[in-house]
């Protein structure tokens, strides 16, 4: 990756506590380029109305800008424009999914089946379909290693399995999941395979033939791209088979005073006004990923996560969670000091004007797992540098000399 | 490394009064399952007055060395006065608490203010 991309980070040129910004928490959000920044405020300034409705030249614009993001986030994941869901986040993407199989596949008696490394976007709305359809949720369990575990997977996927619901890379243990593997075994007993792919998307080519999932959800905000909203990808045939989750406006084809008939998706699934300045500043973080190619932002993340991962390795009063081998990885690392609350590192490591993540990353259940309250958390995206790494590495040792 | 202030590093590698207080005349424990901090505040009200105060628990080094602080400036003080003491006050002698932070500065004093709840500061 060139450094000189990160001219195009205005933030990255601020200064933390004095220090030069150092951000490595790209998991929970990442920075915005100026061609996104600028995308957004383009549209409001040139060429803003409310999408599809409208018969005027400025209503036709922002229709084309907003479709046109759709058929970008299409192109990304190798899927067709009508299979792409804008929702507000991963959050209620997943929400819709839970609501709608919840709805058309789930009943008294069934089984939903989660992982135990959710993050709790991808757990608590399969426990209220559960709780809903009188269903049961069962989750499969994470070894040791970080990984999961294939062979508890397959004792626990039964014909009474409607869902499996998982994540494609752990936000916190960065394991990268075998989504194709437990989709074909899903497949096998017809259960419905949701992917919580927030965190892949974002760093590496996934192509949505190759995933094998049914539903996949994922964040613009994490991939360069504004708030406010995300993606619901589903297979032709299972998007028209789902209900929505938010009913109103620009989701129906026809309505009576008692009833109403549902338009195609993925009209059907966005209900009320889109975000359209965030769709159209999502077209541009795609434009802006294909330019940098996914490969490339996939070796970057690759490159610098073996770099975080050795440099921790070598510390011995360092523990880090997850598998040890990078390539078997996301571009993140969650690690504890020995003794040290990871506050009280993220608070020092701030000082110097690092920014980490420290707490339970949204994964209680799994930290339970792991046997730590809270851990660290570092994370690394286009723009992070092998001298940040390094920075970040020598940060630690003082905080250890500090409070060890 | 600017790092912490003294008076949170000392109280974090040394904590006074850290223990149980099986003499107890009340108690209560405040936790912030975000983080896994958990502390616990025990006192002893003899006449109005706390005579003795201990806390357990585990966290982070503000949560525990203002746990620690706390006990030393309560000890001995009118119940009254130590129950309505200010969160300034507190943040104050930790030598100041970044922002982000309050919340881990502040818990050993909510589980103090609970454990002399109204009963307590009368007795």
């Amino acid at each position: 990756m060139d450094p000189r991309i990160r001219d195009d980070f205005p933030i990255l040129s601020r200064t933390v506590n004095g220090r030069s910004l150092v951000y490595l928490d790209s998991a929970a959000t990442s920075q915005k380029p100026s061609a996104v920044i600028e995308a957004e405020s383009r549209l409001y300034r040139e060429s803003y109305a409310n999408v599809r409705r409208g018969v005027y030249t400025l209503a036709a614009e922002a229709t084309d800008l907003y479709e046109g993001a759709r058929a970008k986030v299409a192109a990304l994941i190798g899927a067709k424009a009508d299979e792409v869901v804008f929702t507000h986040g991963t959050t209620e993407a997943l929400n819709l999914a839970a609501w709608a199989l919840g709805e058309t596949r789930v009943g008294p008696g069934d089984e939903i089946l989660v992982t135990e490394m959710e993050h709790h976007a991808n757990l608590i709305p399969w426990q209220e379909a559960a709780r809903r359809r009188g269903a049961s949720l069962r989750a499969v369990t994470v070894a040791p290693s970080g990984e999961l575990d294939l062979g508890d997977f397959r004792k626990k996927l039964s014909p009474r399995t409607k869902v499996v619901a998982l994540v494609h890379v752990s936000n916190v243990l960065g394991t990268v999941n075998p989504v194709r593997q437990v989709a074909d075994a899903a497949h096998a007993v017809d259960a419905v395979v949701v992917v919580d792919a927030a965190q892949s998307v974002p760093h590496m080519p996934v192509g949505m033939g190759e995933l094998g999932a049914d539903l996949v959800a994922f964040s613009g905000h994490k991939m360069l791209g504004p708030t406010g909203i995300g993606v619901l990808w589903g297979r032709r045939e299972v998007l028209r088979e789902l209900p929505p989750l938010i009913t109103g406006g620009e989701m129906i084809r026809e309505v009576w005073l008692d009833r109403a008939m549902w338009d195609d998706p993925p009209a059907r699934f966005e209900g009320g006004t889109p975000p359209i300045a965030q769709a159209a500043a999502l077209g541009a973080a795609v434009d802006y990923l294909q330019t940098l190619g996914m490969d490339e932002v996939r070796m970057h993340g690759h490159e610098l996560t073996t770099r975080a991962l050795d440099g921790l390795a070598a510390r011995p009063y360092v523990q880090v969670y997850g598998p040890r081998d990078p390539v078997a990885r996301g571009a993140l690392v969650a690690f504890n000091l020995k003794g040290i609350h990871p506050h009280d590192v993220a608070t020092l490591l701030d000082g110097e004007g690092i920014a980490i993540r420290a707490g339970n990353h949204c994964a209680q259940p799994l930290h339970r797992r792991l046997g730590a309250p809270a851990t660290c958390r570092a994370s690394f995206y286009v723009y992070n540098t092998a001298d940040e790494v390094q920075a970040f590495l020598a940060a630690l040792d003082r905080v250890w000399k500090a409070l060890g | 490394m600017s790092g912490y202030e003294e008076v949170i590093l000392d109280h974090w590698r040394h904590p006074r009064n850290k223990g149980r207080l099986p003499e107890a005349t009340g108690s209560a424990v405040e936790a912030n399952p975000l983080c896994g901090d958990v502390v616990r505040m025990e006192v002893k009200v003899q006449d109005g007055w706390v005579a003795a105060v201990r806390f357990s628990g585990e966290g982070c080094a503000i949560s525990q060395a203002a746990a620690s602080l706390l006990t030393e400036i309560v000890q001995g003080k009118p119940a009254a006065e130590a129950a309505g003491m200010k969160d300034e006050e507190l943040l104050a002698a930790l030598g100041g608490v970044v922002r982000t932070r309050l919340t881990c500065a502040l818990l050993p004093l909510r589980a103090l203010r609970k454990a002399l709840g109204p009963k307590e500061a009368e007795r």
